[in-house]
């Protein structure tokens, strides 16, 4: 079974992008599933149901949603061999942009859709920085100078991967998609002691624990002070 | 193939995410930068080798071949397979997409290496429906997108830009212009001058363009002078009779390729009359004159 981690900002259009190239990939008679990740609700496991698409939805919930990813990986992959499908799709949200869900040797890509500013591909930070392919979306919306300074800002990110266009509307570069993914993804029999390709967050702190109270009083652990100066107003 | 799986250290992406990549792997390294000069193109003509419809029935060609310069107009309904025929294109097809369809570039197959270069490599897309988003002037944005291509614009590249754009609206923009505020007929006139004289593509399509607020048929004519290969998907009668040649898309595929007749070539120059008498009705309607002497206008059906 080949394992892809997708990974994006929300509504940049991960969902649509997944299952235009799972239909592709039906096509290409490549079966695929889907564990879609997110924190508080999602609808969308609704969506691949609805066209038989075997699908499960995690909530994180009160935890940080890149470390339950983590945690549940593993059993994730499990899942996805029992339904034997050759390709298993994660899809997770990167809520803050400071994490990313991607795993060494396991196909990474990341979605951003150029609505989102000519900087976001700088901010999005790991999830695209170490992605092995780059789908921007939403090109159709914009004009072709606008979509080409993104391309370009997208591989100043990351120079590494590829990027490809794809229209989560009407399905245009799913097919692409689709082709390199079977083509180029490796196999994996399962996760356990793979590594992550980029550390979580160090944080373990009251607020981490339920703490609501403000206050220096009330921080225990891991707490990082913001350092406030007063700055010279320029005229 | 190769698996293009990377696997940094973790000091490696700490040292990513701060901004100070690595100077490693060439996967896609030629995104959009490759060229030096203000228009080039190393492509001279396009030919596409027929594939089958969504049946499997065959194309009715036998060749098809662009040169620099043609005007090419395409037909047919909502999911007849338009978008398709341009991922062909863009993808360089090489009998390895559902069509079948192959596309040999200058009459040779060609290098596959910018198959994930970021798209928009060889077809530049212009539609009613694209508006300019970025936050930043005319000149600001025509110096992103030089810069993005790795080409310096001179302030007289710049005016050249927004003079082409300017011939093409009847509301005249500068480049201190806001982008965000200009009109629609100014954006499509901006991003067509933009797509002639400062996008590498060598081939553009231009999709139900409307009428209004821009001359379509100077817009053709400036990407025409550009060298590039003008695909215009429209069903509008004027527009579809500037292009000598119709490709039909009917279930998948290119079914009939028709050749402009004599007395189209008439219909075109009646029709085009018109449009040039609509031009200067709304300018007329713009500049808050009467209409009056418009009633016996000769060019009136």
């Amino acid at each position: 079974m080949k394992l892809i981690t997708v990974a994006g900002p929300p509504a940049c259009g991960k969902t649509a992008v997944i299952l235009k190239t799972v239909l592709e990939l039906r096509r290409m008679d490549v079966s695929a599933g889907v564990v879609k990740f997110d924190c508080l609700s999602t609808d969308d496991d609704e969506r691949y149901a609805r066209v038989g698409i075997p699908v499960q939805k995690g909530l994180s919930g009160s935890i940080c949603p890149d470390h339950y990813f983590a945690g549940n990986i593993e059993e994730t992959v499990a899942w996805g061999q029992q339904q034997t499908v050759s390709v298993l799709f994660t899809e997770s949200a990167g809520l803050c942009n400071r994490c990313s869900p991607h795993i060494r040797d396991v196909m990474a890509v990341a979605v951003i859709d150029v609505l989102s500013g000519i900087n976001a591909p700088r901010k999005v930070g790991p999830m695209l920085r170490t992605a092995d392919v780059v789908v921007v979306t939403k090109g159709d919306v914009v004009s072709q100078a606008e979509r080409e300074v993104f391309s370009s800002r997208v591989h100043e990110a990351n120079p590494r991967a590829r990027i490809l266009p794809v229209n989560g509307l009407n399905g245009q570069g799913a097919f692409e998609l689709a082709r390199l993914l079977r083509d180029e993804a490796p196999e994996q029999a399962t996760v356990t002691g793979s590594r992550l390709r980029y550390p979580m967050p160090s944080a373990v702190c009251s607020y981490c624990l339920g703490e609501q109270r403000i206050g220096a009083a009330h921080q225990i652990g891991n707490v990082t002070t913001l350092n406030l100066t007063t700055p010279e107003i320029r005229a | 193939m190769t698996t293009p799986t990377y696997t940094p250290t973790t000091e490696e992406a700490l040292a990513a995410l701060m901004g100070d990549a690595p100077a490693a792997g060439a996967g896609g390294a030629a995104a959009g930068r490759a060229d030096s000069t203000l228009t080039p193109s190393s492509v001279h003509s396009l030919t596409i080798l027929p594939g089958h419809d969504k049946r499997g029935a065959s194309e009715q060609f036998s060749r098809l071949t662009f040169t620099a310069g043609d005007v090419v107009c395409v037909v047919g309904a909502t999911g007849s397979g338009k978008s398709r025929l341009l991922a062909d294109i863009e993808w360089l097809a090489q009998a390895d997409t559902p069509t079948g369809r192959s596309v040999l570039v200058n009459g040779v197959a060609p290098d596959l290496s910018g198959r994930y270069s970021g798209g928009g490599r060889m077809v530049a897309q212009l539609s009613q429906n694209m508006n300019f988003v970025m936050d930043a002037t005319v000149g600001e944005f025509l110096h992103l997108h030089a810069e993005s291509r790795g080409v310096e614009l001179s302030s007289e590249d710049l005016s050249e830009i927004v003079e082409g754009a300017n011939r093409l609206t009847g509301e005249p923009l500068s480049e201190y212009r806001q982008l965000t505020e200009l009109s629609g007929g100014q954006s499509r006139a901006l991003m067509i001058a933009d797509t002639a004289l400062l996008s590498s593509s060598p081939i553009i399509l231009i999709d139900e363009i409307e009428n209004a607020g821009i001359d379509r048929h100077q817009a053709i004519r400036l990407l025409q002078g550009a060298e590039k290969i003008v695909l215009v998907a429209t069903h509008d009668p004027s527009l579809a009779l500037t292009a000598p040649r119709r490709l039909v898309l009917t279930n998948g595929g290119i079914s009939d390729v028709r050749q402009r007749t004599t007395a189209e070539e008439r219909l075109a120059a009646r029709l085009t009359q018109l449009d040039e008498l609509q031009a200067d009705l709304r300018a007329a309607i713009r500049g808050g004159e009467a209409l009056g002497r418009f009633a016996d206008d000769e060019r009136l059906p």
